[in-house]
């Protein structure tokens, strides 16, 4: 039995209030969700929690006495235990290697008791039906299979309180009630969880009660049997939120992007994507469903000029592209929304008005005969900053500064804000708050009207739900079905584990 | 454009304490430990004092001082150009002091072997060979690393080795060695190929040569290059965020080789400027580790252009006043070697710095 308490926690980074005042508490067999957007403040919390941060104010209590974490150990100790968001697996080890590091039992001259751990790892994978066998490879697993090991590793330091970081930001529909059976069963064992996500259903379905977190505070704690969507996503924005888009009945007209049996290599030479085909007219969004890491990133950058081919055809309007460059893509007025706006969307370090030029910097206005014209940046910068909603100080603001919906705000208007015939937008809302969700969503869907064609790749089902025409599932480098519109996430759901 | 620098100076993105605090606290604890060291190896106090009096008298001290200070810092700022410029691209040029080498030789061979030249044409020519054979020196690095992927702090260092023995060879040849000498050195560059003394009609003896002027030039020119032209854009952008320059269009593969051959045409001149402007000829060593000084000045002056400048001004002033100090105090003038490698370790490591004297900053360490 466990009660675990935080009380009037506050922490503050600079000038940046990250949490203040904060209460919360879960007991022994409950589940709570703690819900709220990118930037509200839930990972302080967690890391306060987990003995990462100190907290400038406030006391962790743990079964009515109070605690200080002076380090990550102190917290395991004290029976903590979190599933990361992004799995801390070593890929070569054992599963039953990966369970034990850092916590390893051994005998004389510190030999490795294996053995007595594979034992431990199965009985714990048993006990709470974590289905793994404890001497496979790990980087052979399934991404859900390897949260599993996540879950074990948690579980074989004995801890009490399970924090579970995302845990379904990875999974496909299937495994994701699967890991909801796997937190009910610990609950029933009597473990205290709490479930860290911005999927509002999500917390509904398996919660006991929910916090939510805005700007560093609890806003409200509500039970989610007497809550709908609605209620919930306007405490977790502050502000009403249209959650459903009108969208118009499109026409589609000729074909933009015809896709005809491409065959491409990723990094370790191993085939991403495997004889695909498809196309994108005028007027539709043909969304690409599929879960992270299986060809989606390789189908981007072959089509932008970013990875060669090995095999197959790309035309844009009838015209065959080959050894395309992203500068020439540019030039035909494809406009690309990458998928990691850190990795290749902005350059941290340059200005708002430097990342808005930054694919046509070399053209009229921007610059002439290479000289550049930084009036006219900014004037157009101006324009850009005001008409796509970008919440800045300035435009020669550093662009590290902003937060990530409106560094995507950026990337989004810097794309949309030049002549566009064809539109990639590859995972355009990753990582950002409902308030710019629903404004870039907006913008695709009003591109989409003025009869452009939309090629949209996104891991998150519900977008690629409310916002595509058609949906192709992308499994393991081949586009395995085909849906409309009005498909059921279940339909989509076992496509995208793989069963057409 | 004022209107825009004016806001690029007075906007939030000038961090002051990491621009200018840092620098000016990192060279203060550098003169400070350096005082400890004299300490250590039982200098009286008195001593001390006078030896930094004298490195500051031989420094600014007098006309001379100052003009003996702008001499020793020209060659460095030149190649601290380069080396900040390739930085901002995202390269670490160690190929200097090469650089540097093959630019002067190339110098010192237009400067003697061409006599019916006069001085309007074959002092840009010496120059500009300079450059030349300097630009093409550095770009064989950035050729290799566009090419085969090599990485150029490696292939910088191998050049600069090379250098070093291709002079040896050359200062041996007959067509370059000075008649009716034995040990290696060049023969003389002419007068049509020397940089004209700036100073000289106040006080003959004062050293300080147009190379100076040339150099104020080349910083404005680099400014400028940087930050108002599509090429500074691409080079900023490839050195910031490579992933994103690809995906902008731009060609990374260009971009190494060009901004190398940039460098090196600026390291060239440096070395130019060394033996037009001061030396008349080439020794063995004339590069005297200017390329490697310059890297700690580039480091030193945030690889700003403008903070270049400063920052070669003071190593400048350190290496007159140095002087000075050696025959006055009787120190050696390693101390001075010592306080610029403590510069340097200051300023790679700023933690220490905000460590040493935390009541200076009012902001926390970001990293």
């Amino acid at each position: 039995m466990v009660n675990i308490e935080l009380k009037n926690i506050s922490k503050s980074f600079g000038s940046v209030q990250a949490n203040q005042d904060i209460n919360i508490k879960v007991n022994s067999g409950e589940i709570l969700g703690l819900l709220g957007e990118n930037g509200a403040g839930k990972s302080t919390l967690m890391n306060i929690l987990c003995g990462l941060y100190r907290p400038d104010e406030g006391k962790i209590i743990i079964n009515q006495k109070e605690t200080h974490f002076d380090n990550p150990g102190d917290a395991i100790k004290s029976g903590v235990g979190m599933v990361h968001q992004h799995f801390m697996l070593v890929p070569i080890f054992t599963v039953t290697e990966n369970v034990i590091l850092g916590n390893e039992k051994t005998g004389n001259l510190n030999y490795l008791k294996i053995k007595d751990s594979e034992k431990k790892v199965s009985e714990i994978s048993e006990k709470y039906s974590l289905l793994v066998n404890p001497k496979e490879i790990t980087e052979r697993l399934s991404v859900g299979a390897q949260q599993r090991v996540e879950i074990i590793k948690v579980l074989f330091r004995s801890a009490e309180l399970i924090i579970f970081d995302e845990p379904t930001a990875v999974l496909t529909p299937q495994e994701v009630k699967e890991l909801f059976k796997i937190m009910n069963a610990l609950k029933k064992s009597g473990k205290a969880i709490i479930f860290i996500t911005h999927k509002l259903h999500e917390v509904r379905e398996v919660c006991d009660k929910i916090s939510i977190l805005r700007a560093g505070m609890i806003v409200g704690e509500v039970d989610p049997k007497k809550v709908s969507n609605k209620e919930l996503a306007n405490l977790m924005v502050g502000r009403p939120v249209n959650l459903s888009l009108e969208r118009k009945k499109n026409k589609t007209g000729k074909t933009i992007l015809e896709v005809d049996n491409l065959s491409v290599l990723n990094e370790n030479r191993e085939i991403a994507l495997n004889q695909i085909s498809f196309n994108v007219k005028e007027g539709e969004i043909v969304g690409i469903a599929g879960v992270q890491g299986n060809g989606q990133t390789e189908l981007v950058e072959s089509i932008t000029g970013l990875r060669n081919f090995v095999a197959g055809n790309v035309s844009y309007f009838e015209k065959k592209m080959e050894y395309i460059t992203p500068r020439e893509i540019h030039k035909l007025g494809i406009r690309h929304i990458p998928e990691d706006r850190q990795k290749s969307g902005v350059i941290a370090n340059f200005t708002v008005s430097e990342n808005k030029i930054l694919n046509d910097y070399y053209q009229k206005p921007f610059s002439s005969n290479y000289i550049m014209s930084w009036g006219d940046v900014e004037r157009v910068s101006e324009t850009v900053v005001k008409n796509f909603d970008i919440r800045t100080p300035s435009i020669t603001t550093l662009t590290q500064n902003l937060s990530g919906g409106n560094q995507q705000k950026l990337v989004v208007g810097r794309e949309l804000s030049n002549k566009v015939d064809f539109l990639i937008a590859s995972q355009p809302t990753r990582g950002i708050d409902v308030g710019s969700i629903e404004y870039i969503h907006k913008q695709l869907i009003e591109t989409r009207n003025n009869g452009k064609g939309i090629l949209l790749i996104s891991t998150e089902l519900d977008e690629i739900l409310t916002l595509s025409d058609r949906i192709l599932v992308l499994f393991e480098g081949k586009i395995i079905k085909e849906f409309s519109s009005n498909a059921s996430t279940e339909e989509i759901g076992l496509a995208m584990a793989g069963q057409s | 454009m004022r209107d825009y620098l004016k806001k690029k100076i007075i906007s939030e993105n000038f961090d002051f304490e990491e621009i200018l605090l840092i620098p000016i606290l990192a060279t203060l604890l550098a003169l400070i430990i350096g005082c400890l060291f004299l300490l250590a190896t039982g200098e009286t106090f008195e001593n001390i004092l006078v030896a930094f009096t004298n490195l500051f008298i031989g420094s600014f001290g007098s006309l001379n001082a100052i003009s003996e200070t702008c001499t020793a810092a020209t060659p460095l700022i030149f190649a601290a150009l380069g080396i900040a410029l390739a930085f901002r691209a995202g390269l670490f040029n160690i190929g200097a002091e090469g650089q540097i080498i093959i630019g002067g030789m190339a110098a010192v061979i237009i400067g003697f072997s061409i006599d019916f030249l006069p001085i309007w044409l074959h002092l840009p020519l010496a120059l500009l060979f300079g450059a030349i054979f300097g630009a093409l020196y550095a770009a064989i690095a950035g050729w290799l690393k566009a090419t085969t992927g090599a990485h150029e702090v490696i292939s910088t260092i191998m050049l600069n080795l090379i250098a070093l023995r291709l002079l040896d060879y050359f200062l041996r040849l007959p067509v370059i060695q000075k008649e009716g000498r034995n040990d290696p050195i060049s023969k003389s560059v002419l007068e049509t190929a020397q940089l004209p003394q700036i100073l000289s009609f106040i006080e003959p003896q004062l050293r300080l040569h147009s190379g100076f002027i040339l150099m104020l030039v080349a910083v404005v020119l680099v400014y400028w290059l940087l930050f108002h032209t599509t090429i500074g854009f691409e080079f900023r952008s490839t050195g910031s965020n490579p992933n994103a320059a690809q995906y902008a269009g731009i060609k990374a593969s260009l971009t190494i080789i060009l901004v190398m051959g940039i460098a090196g045409a600026l390291a060239g001149l440096a070395g130019s400027n060394q033996i037009m402007g001061v030396l008349g000829r080439a020794t063995p060593g004339f590069s005297a580790s200017i390329g490697f000084d310059a890297i700690a000045v580039a480091l030193l002056g945030r690889s700003h252009p403008i903070g270049v400048l400063f920052a070669g001004l003071l190593f400048g002033a350190l290496i007159a006043g140095g002087r000075l100090m050696q025959v006055k105090a009787g120190v050696s003038i390693d101390l001075i070697t010592i306080i610029q490698a403590l510069i340097i370790v200051f300023i790679a490591a700023p933690l220490l710095v905000r460590n040493a004297v935390p009541w200076a900053f009012k902001t926390k360490d970001k990293s």
